[in-house]
């Protein structure tokens, strides 16, 4: 299997603590990838290496094979690498729909046309429409974003993702303050989508990740400790005594 | 309410030469034009600061651009308004490039900082032009002439020129807001984060909004030229770029019609107080003073 | 240009640096920390400046007026931050921007009608009156070099506040970082009143010592307040030591730039073109500064956010 984003050394400092380490790691076409580890181990350090809002002080990121270390954000986005937000930052005063047409337009002929009416646009709100159906959120096309309950909001965010038609999806957390029942909502919803794309999985909760994962690294202290299947990590020694066994 | 003052303010722009020939002051026609003409400058300054989010205090220098355009192709003898009015949206769009790029390097109040500071450069250049009048500026020769025509030395004439310019700036704004790229822009104000996620170049909407308002802006700093008869640096001061802004908050932000209103609304209230008092800024000074406080007492409970 | 003549030419940019640096101190603080816009700093300078020269008037005294127009600087700051700043906390920037544009309609204004339209003047102190020699035959203002040597005072004193004292500590933290303010249970409130104070006060100061040295008009404020935008932005928002840095550097930029690019152009151009091209590029300098800075560290020379 190919590798669709590649992550090879990166290190990273903030005023000389470091929070990535030479981290090398790969995600696969197709197959979802789970970063775990503690808080404060660099997860999220990490996922803005790759995603392009932070540069690292080292080491090079690829995406399908070509180097786009330097590359700012919107020039990956437009490669293929999509992303979710940890804290969700959907566009208030726009309508479920209208979030993901923004998404849709994005990757449309003439995305900033400046005469042509976004509203009502057919051309972006079908497959929008279609994006939502996806995620089960047909019905709450027309809700504007901040009345959405929480789970809905990261299945809309999972709607924009999907309406870019990633090569790869970096998911920040996506059940991140959420009860047990909603939470299999969008593992179920994930486990769904797996194949379309290659995503990179980062979340705390172990059930989720060991349902959904089909390699699992393990990040401490800004170091990749382990990578590996999900059920050769879980049994690792050393990822046991620095993560698993504290997690219980 | 921005609807209403909307309404209001085109009625008093449309009123205005008839006001004049009724009262018989010719005055009344010329403050008309002039408001008409802030309104549009209100309407260029809105959309970067409405649409876009970012708040300019030097778009001044648009005017002042637009203004010494007209000038220094009049010394030339290109002042033909089809010649003279393009080379100045051109000029104003020209300076809004590189200065822009430099200011949308930052944000918040550090952008309204350094637009300030280039408005400030644009002063110190226009100040420096002794060829026409330095520190003291130049009267026009005549009004451009359209066409080959006298046409726009009528006044009644020229403010209709510019009412129909200001009518055709706020539906090309409230088109542009309203189409993909003001969605664009509009969405980047809220999380610009989020907008370059989907593989927008934030920078250029914004750098592009900006160009577009510069351009817009030096329009209205032609037909300010051709409303007072004479360009000076005072055109690009400071105080200047403050009162269009405050035009558009005083007209509510989001709309253009609403900052065409404030625009017309704040000029009027200049106008009626220094003619009440020698010293009628001080209650002007209060009055946007009380107006911030008030705003920010209705909005406090929601916080 | 002769050697002496640089010489001059350096402290009077030194000069102009540290009164630029008294009027951005307090402003870089209140925007970095509290995040708040104030265009009506500039006001502050100016009523220094006004206040100097009236109070001069009544004791007959420049050594009365100076510590009078400052400690009524630091009271106006106090009472305008009760009546207003204090509510702009937290508020809408262009909520920020209305309020402050009037307050500087108003002052303008106000100052008009108490004091004329007409630029008032303040004479030079006896004691301070006069020149020293310099080398190469030229003279140098005793007052210039006292306005210097009083400005570099006024900063040494300010920075050891800041170093050395809870109050500055907290100042660094909240720069640096504004959430941690409150993290550490510092009443915000009333270290806005006083930073909002003590920047009046400091502003006011400037004003006052300049008064000798310019003309004291009621727009006076404007320019200045621009140039210590360029500072604070120049400096890093929020950064006493980068505007200091930076306030130096727009002084020496202005005065060394105009005179060594006057020199330069008379050589390059015809004496015609220098005269006009000379000042426009001249005056361009401190922003052309300011953009190359800005180009290469959107965050300032020494930025104060996220400093670990």
């Amino acid at each position: 299997m190919s590798d669709i984003l590649a992550a090879a050394g990166l290190t990273k400092a903030f005023g000389g603590l470091p929070v990535t380490r030479n981290v090398s790691l790969a995600v696969r076409a197709g197959e979802i990838h789970a970063l775990i580890g503690p808080n404060g181990a660099g997860k999220s350090s990490l996922i803005g290496q790759l995603a392009g809002t932070l540069t690292p002080d080292a080491g090079r990121v690829t995406l399908d094979g070509a180097e786009v270390t330097h590359l700012p954000p919107h020039l990956r986005a437009r490669r293929g690498l999509a992303r979710t937000f940890q804290v969700s930052a959907l566009i208030g005063g726009l309508s479920a729909l209208e979030n993901v047409a923004l998404a849709v337009q994005a990757r449309a002929p003439r995305p900033l046309a400046p005469f042509r009416r976004a509203a009502g646009d057919a051309a972006l709100e079908q497959p929008a429409l279609a994006a939502l159906a996806a995620v089960g959120l047909a019905e709450r096309a027309a809700a504007p974003a901040e009345v959405l309950a929480h789970g809905e909001r990261r299945a809309l965010e999972i709607a924009c993702a999907l309406a870019l038609q990633p090569r790869c999806v970096l998911l920040d957390e996506p059940l991140a303050g959420m009860g047990h029942a909603e939470g299999r909502a969008i593992v179920g919803l994930l486990g769904g989508l797996k194949g379309r794309f290659a995503m990179l999985l980062v979340e705390h909760d172990m059930e989720a990740v060991f349902a959904l994962a089909d390699r699992v690294s393990v990040l401490v202290e800004g170091r990749l400790i382990a990578t590996g299947p999900p059920e050769a990590v879980r049994a690792d020694p050393a990822v046991r005594a620095a993560y698993l066994g504290e997690a219980g | 309410m921005t609807r209403l003052a909307a309404a209001l303010a085109a009625a008093l722009l449309l009123a205005a030469p008839l006001a004049a020939w009724a009262a018989g002051n010719a005055y009344l026609l010329a403050l008309g034009t002039r408001a008409a003409v802030f309104a549009l400058a209100a309407v260029s300054l809105q959309f970067v600061v409405g649409f876009a989010g970012l708040v300019s205090l030097g778009h001044a220098a648009f005017l002042g651009i637009g203004a010494y355009a007209l000038l220094m192709l009049g010394g030339a003898g290109l002042d033909e308004t089809l010649v003279s009015l393009p080379v100045a949206v051109l000029a104003g769009a020209l300076f809004a490039w590189p200065t822009g790029w430099v200011a949308l390097r930052t944000r918040g109040v550090t952008f309204l900082m350094i637009t300030l500071a280039f408005g400030q450069m644009a002063y110190f250049v226009a100040e420096a032009l002794a060829d026409y009048g330095g520190d003291d500026g130049m009267p026009l020769d005549r009004a451009p002439p359209l066409a080959g025509t006298a046409l726009l030395a009528q006044p009644v004439a020229f403010h209709l020129f510019v009412l129909l310019l200001l009518a055709a700036a706020i539906a090309a704004a409230r088109l542009l807001g309203a189409s993909r790229f003001g969605r664009v822009l509009r969405a980047a104000r809220q999380d610009a984060g989020r907008v370059a996620a989907l593989g927008f170049d934030v920078t250029r909407v914004r750098l592009i909004a900006y160009v577009a308002a510069g351009a817009a802006g030096a329009l209205a700093g032609w037909l300010l030229a051709v409303t007072t008869g004479f360009v000076s640096p005072a055109l690009l001061d400071w105080r200047v770029a403050g009162q269009l802004l405050v035009m558009v908050i005083l007209g509510g932000v989001a709309a253009p019609e609403g900052a065409a209103a404030g625009a017309v609304g704040l000029v009027l209230a200049e106008e009626a107080l220094s003619a009440a008092s020698e010293h009628g800024r001080i209650a002007l000074g209060a009055l946007l003073l009380g107006a911030a406080l008030l705003r920010l007492r209705l909005r406090a409970p929601a916080r | 240009m002769s050697v002496g003549l640089l010489l001059v030419q350096t402290l009077n940019g030194l000069e102009l640096g540290v009164l630029l640096f008294l009027i951005a101190a307090g402003l870089t603080l209140v925007f970095g920390v509290m995040d708040v816009v104030n265009l009506a700093h500039g006001v502050q300078y100016m009523l220094g400046a006004y206040l100097a020269v009236a109070f001069a008037a009544a004791t007959g005294s420049f050594w009365l007026a100076v510590p009078l127009a400052a400690a009524a600087s630091l009271l106006l700051g106090a009472v305008l931050e009760r009546l207003v700043f204090r509510r702009l906390v937290g508020a809408d920037h262009l909520d920020q921007v209305l309020a402050t544009f009037g307050l500087i309609l108003l002052a303008e204004e106000g100052v008009k009608l108490v004091w004329g339209p007409a630029p008032r003047s303040l004479a030079i102190p006896d004691l301070l009156a006069g020149t020293v020699p310099l080398f190469g035959g030229l003279r140098y203002a005793v007052y210039r070099l006292a306005v210097l040597g009083a400005g570099l005072l006024v900063a040494g004193l300010l920075a050891l506040l800041i170093e050395r004292t809870r109050a500055g500590m907290r100042l660094r933290a909240g720069a640096s970082n504004a959430a941690m303010l409150s993290a550490l249970g510092v009443d915000v409130g009333r270290l806005f009143a006083l930073v909002l104070a003590a920047g009046a006060m400091l502003a006011g100061f400037a004003g006052a010592v300049a008064a000798p040295i310019v003309s004291v008009d009621p727009g006076m404020g404007g320019p200045v307040l621009i140039l210590a935008f360029v500072v604070i932005v120049l400096g890093g928002a929020g950064s006493v030591r980068g505007s200091f840095l930076a306030a130096l550097l727009v002084g020496l930029t202005d005065t060394l730039g105009r005179s060594l690019l006057d020199a330069a152009l008379a050589g390059a151009l015809p004496p015609a073109a220098a005269r006009t091209a000379g000042p426009a590029l001249a005056s361009m300098l401190i922003y052309l500064l300011m953009a190359a800075v800005l180009a290469f560290r959107p965050g300032g020379l020494l930025p104060a956010r996220g400093r670990a």
